[in-house]
């Protein structure tokens, strides 16, 4: 492992900006109760845009049955691919600091996507989807593995395109908060939660609402009956793929305003999702866009508690508790039989 | 072929690579050469640790850096805080690498599949910031001026090379010794098929849990050595992500569940990466990564299992046709053929004697609000031939599931000769004296029908000697010898039927449960099948058997129990139990009831 990570967080904005307030300003509140308002606040900011990733990729779970392992490198995509069209592209210049960056982001959603759709038509779709129906464990070890190639593929060639050196979005929201009495939210956290948000409404409409949603849903819930009403399988898995990675993508262009990112960012973000996504129940959407929000709570909350290196460390150890403890019960059933 | 015995063994390859490696190694005086055939030698070292575990066991693990990082923070630190010399150091880190893969494997083997996976992912990545809060964020080797040999530091990196290789000598032995031991058919069986491994008799906790801890102790041993070879660690070299992809990226590549996989994993790969990454790492800084990347897709798509076994496919392929179109199911036919012995025989009456061997009382067991056994209450006599009947759903299986282990009843007792079986793992209850056969069939597929055999025998031999011959000893019971050295997964319908009963034979039981065993069998078949289920019984093995079959049935059992929506409707003799009104209107149905009248 060549390339450096991000060590820690980028400091928690709204926490730096309360120590030097002086106290005369503040209300009645006692500090602990003040940090932990504060620490709740972030906490939910940061899970909507967790919750945004673990929806993009519950769905693929769910649609193909398939554990994306490279889903932490295709957001990292996103925060380059963001990036680039809001320095380089211009968007910075066409749209200014304030909605420039937000544009990028969802624009960052189709780029990604079509890496995602290539990726799927040439490697993904030959071990899984009607390639490996009714195969000894459908593949499910290939697909792990193959993930895991295009994972380090993405992460080191990210090193040779992008380099090593931590980028991020400057925007200015980043560094202005607005004051909800005694909590302070930082206005780029509180426009990255509102957009993911809405983009994990127009999935959940998308998915309820639309033709092409609902065979989604049919091909997930059983690919055999999926067939024979006509639907095209692979294609609705190839759409599940690519819509899933687009999400994240977009998830990664939002965070990118606030987080420094370098190609190994993934890493950082790859547990997240997998602990969301497990707590939610593996597979529903809706249960990913909970799983998400609580995980952001959890990881702003151990902040409290333990030092801010720890914080991952802490999501890893609910991971954890949660695979070990609730594995049936969050995973769906056991369908083995003797 | 010609060879003789001694060049074909495993372990002459093993000194010759060994022997041709010193020689390569004297032959380099290049500094940074002599430092990649270290590496090249290292990770082997964790490939292997990898395929010691995830190989053999088909339990991918995603986190063995945890192990490396371990070892290498374990040498290191003992050198810079208590000054303790790697001689040590490396014997420490590997207790270290050893208990924390039984710390983890213990709660992590609950999980299978792409969980097990993930879950093992978290191990490393946790460690890595832990390590990097602690404030090892990077820790040099102090280097020792006076007694350099004492600390392991020596001018001359040849010597690195030699310890190295050492090291992988050393972790090729014990894997090929496990390799071809009960271990090794253990750990194949459980990864082909764990509940049939289990109700064998196989304790697939304990194997796993084994296996776990030399693979952390290999992984922790090479890591050691890596710390010294380096001169520093942080947390990203020794617990990262490419750590962990590393020893599987190579073990996947070069062939998994094999010694030579990983070793011809490293030779390929390492050299390549490391290459590429010397000439190109200033222009392009993840060329290794790549280069893992790609190989680990390319395998995957092309040669799934890895090179090795691409290529022993392909040399079979072009020299031994012949072998599969051996006329061994000829032999097989004679062999079965010589069981039968006419269905009228008398059986002996004073096998099946007054002395219950199972005692249920009360069990039941509910599936949320699914009662699938509702209080059953039944007896099985000493050497009786016991048949349960009942529709689909009635909780036949179920029943059988909570006899031997794999469900727990929720409440109720069941004793097996006094003792109580509830709570009882499938592989103690095998040990105790129950074999079991599966309504659809399991097997191991990918091991010979003797091995499949051999696994059920472990349970009541002490060495592999023995099991062999218990092995074989039931296949010739069943009529299977001819098939011996057959591949389990060519097998016909019937033929895995006999072996999945000589691998419950094996295990020499006293009572044995059969799930459907005449299912999905011809007429003639059943007709081959039902004499050889006799005379085991004649010989004095109990036997509770499920069947849907009725005319078989009939002839085969003494005593019929009858289930319906999970409660035990009728107990009798079959001639009696069939014509119970409640017994027809449940199971057997009008047709039944007219062909009775006639």
């Amino acid at each position: 492992m060549r390339g450096g990570r991000v060590a820690e967080d980028v400091p928690n904005i709204g926490a730096a900006r309360r120590r030097t307030t002086p106290p005369a300003l503040m209300t009645d509140l006692p500090l602990w109760l003040e940090n932990l308002l504060q620490t709740l606040a972030t906490g939910i900011l940061v899970g909507g845009t967790y919750a945004l990733m673990c929806v993009g990729l519950s769905l693929i779970f769910g649609v193909m049955r398939v554990i994306n392992f490279a889903q932490g490198d295709f957001l990292m995509l996103g925060m380059y691919a963001a990036f680039y069209l809001y320095t380089g592209v211009g968007l910075q210049a066409l749209m200014g600091p304030y909605i420039g960056p937000i544009v990028a982001a969802f624009l960052a959603g189709p780029i990604v996507f079509a890496i995602a759709w290539f990726l799927h038509r040439w490697l993904m779709s030959r071990v899984s989807g009607t390639a490996t129906q009714g195969v000894a464990g459908e593949g499910h070890h290939a697909q792990l593995i193959l993930t895991l190639g295009i994972a380090l593929v993405l992460q080191n060639g990210g090193l040779i395109v992008f380099g090593s050196m931590p980028q991020s979005i400057r925007s200015p929201l980043s560094k202005e908060a607005w004051e909800l009495g005694p909590v302070l939210l930082n206005k780029s956290r509180v426009v990255a939660f509102c957009v993911a948000v809405g983009v994990a409404l127009l999935l959940y409409f998308f998915m309820n609402r639309s033709v092409l949603g609902k065979a989604l849903r049919a091909a997930a819930d059983n690919a055999d009956a999926a067939i024979y009403m006509g639907i095209d399988v692979d294609r609705a898995h190839r759409l599940a793929f690519s819509i899933g990675i687009a999400l994240t993508a977009i998830a990664g262009g939002l965070v990118a305003m606030y987080y420094p990112f370098q190609p190994y960012v993934g890493l950082d973000f790859v547990i997240i999702m997998y602990t969301g996504v497990v707590l939610g129940g593996m597979g529903s959407i809706l249960g990913a866009f909970w799983g998400g929000m609580t995980i952001g709570l959890v990881q702003q909350l151990s902040t409290l508690i333990l030092p801010i290196q720890l914080q991952n460390t802490a999501i890893f150890v609910v991971f954890l508790v949660i695979v070990l403890f609730r594995p049936q019960g969050l995973f769906g059933r056991i369908t083995e039989r003797t | 072929m010609g060879m003789p015995r001694i060049l074909r063994s495993p372990y002459t390859a093993v000194a010759a690579v060994a022997i041709a490696y010193i020689a390569l190694a004297y032959l380099i005086d290049n500094k940074y050469y002599q430092l990649m055939i270290t590496l090249m030698l290292l990770w082997s070292v964790m490939a292997l640790s990898w395929n010691m575990l995830s190989g053999y066991s088909g339990l991918v693990s995603f986190g063995h850096a945890s192990f490396w990082g371990l070892g290498a923070y374990t040498v290191t630190l003992a050198l810079v805080k208590f000054d303790i010399t790697p001689w040590l150091g490396i014997p420490l880190g590997v207790v270290v690498g050893a208990a924390a893969a039984a710390a983890i494997g213990y709660p992590t083997f609950r999980l299978r599949g792409h969980y097990f996976a993930l879950a093992m992912l978290a191990y490393p990545l946790a460690l890595l910031y832990v390590f990097e809060w602690l404030g090892y964020q990077e820790v040099p080797l102090p280097m020792k001026r006076e007694q350099p040999a004492l600390y392991m530091q020596f001018a001359d990196q040849r010597i690195y090379v030699l310890l190295a290789l050492a090291l992988l000598v050393a972790s090729m032995l014990i894997s090929l010794r496990l390799e071809r031991s009960r271990f090794g058919l253990s750990l194949m069986a459980i990864k082909q098929n764990e509940p049939a491994a289990e109700a064998a008799g196989i304790n697939a906790l304990r194997w796993k849990l084994l296996a776990i801890m030399l693979s952390g102790a290999i992984g922790a041993a090479g890591g050691g050595m890596y710390a010294l070879v380096l001169l520093v660690v942080t947390p990203p070299t020794v617990f990262g992500m490419l750590v962990s992809a590393q020893g599987l990226v190579l073990t996947l590549f070069g062939g998994v569940g094999t010694v030579w996989g990983p070793v011809i994993g490293a030779a390929i790969l390492v050299p390549l990466a490391e290459t590429l990454n010397a000439e190109l790492g200033n222009v392009l800084p993840g060329i290794q990564g790549v280069v893992y990347g790609i190989a680990i897709i390319l395998v995957i798509l092309y040669a799934p299992e890895g090179l090795y076994w691409k290529a022993r496919d392909w040399l079979a392929k072009g020299r031994a046709a012949p072998v599969a179109a051996e006329p061994a199911p000829a032999v097989a036919q004679v062999a079965s053929l010589r069981t039968n012995f006419p269905v009228t025989a008398p059986r002996p009456v004073a096998m099946s004697s007054a002395v219950p061997i199972l005692q249920l009382q009360s069990v039941a067991r509910s599936f949320g609000g699914l009662r699938a056994l509702d209080s059953v209450s039944f007896e099985v006599r000493k050497g009786t031939l016991q048949g349960i009947i009942g529709p689909n759903g009635s909780g036949k299986t179920t029943l059988f599931n909570v006899l031997n282990g794999f469900l727990r009843p929720d409440h109720g007792r069941i004793r097996f000769n006094g003792h109580s079986l509830v709570g009882m793992k499938p592989n103690a209850v095998c040990r105790l004296g129950i074999g079991r056969t599966f309504q659809v069939v399991r097997t191991f597929p990918r091991m010979s029908v003797l091995h499949n055999a051999m696994v059920g025998a472990f349970v009541r031999s002490r060495d592999d000697a023995r099991a062999e011959a218990l092995a074989r000893e039931a296949l010739e019971r069943v009529g299977l010898t001819g098939r011996a050295n057959a591949l389990a997964g060519a097998l016909t319908n019937k033929e895995r039927r006999l072996m999945e009963l000589a691998r419950a034979l094996a295990s020499v039981p006293e009572l044995i449960l059969m799930d459907e065993t005449l299912a999905g069998l011809a007429p003639q078949e059943i007709d081959d099948l039902l004499p050889l289920l006799k005379q085991l019984n004649t010989e004095g093995l109990t036997i509770i058997i499920i069947e849907h079959t009725m005319h078989a049935m009939v002839r085969l059992a003494d005593d019929f129990i009858v289930l319906d929506h999970g409660r035990m409707i009728a107990q009798g003799k079959p001639a009696d139990v069939v014509h119970i009104p409640a017994v027809i209107e449940a199971y057997l149905g009008k047709r039944w009831m007219s062909r009775v009248a006639n």
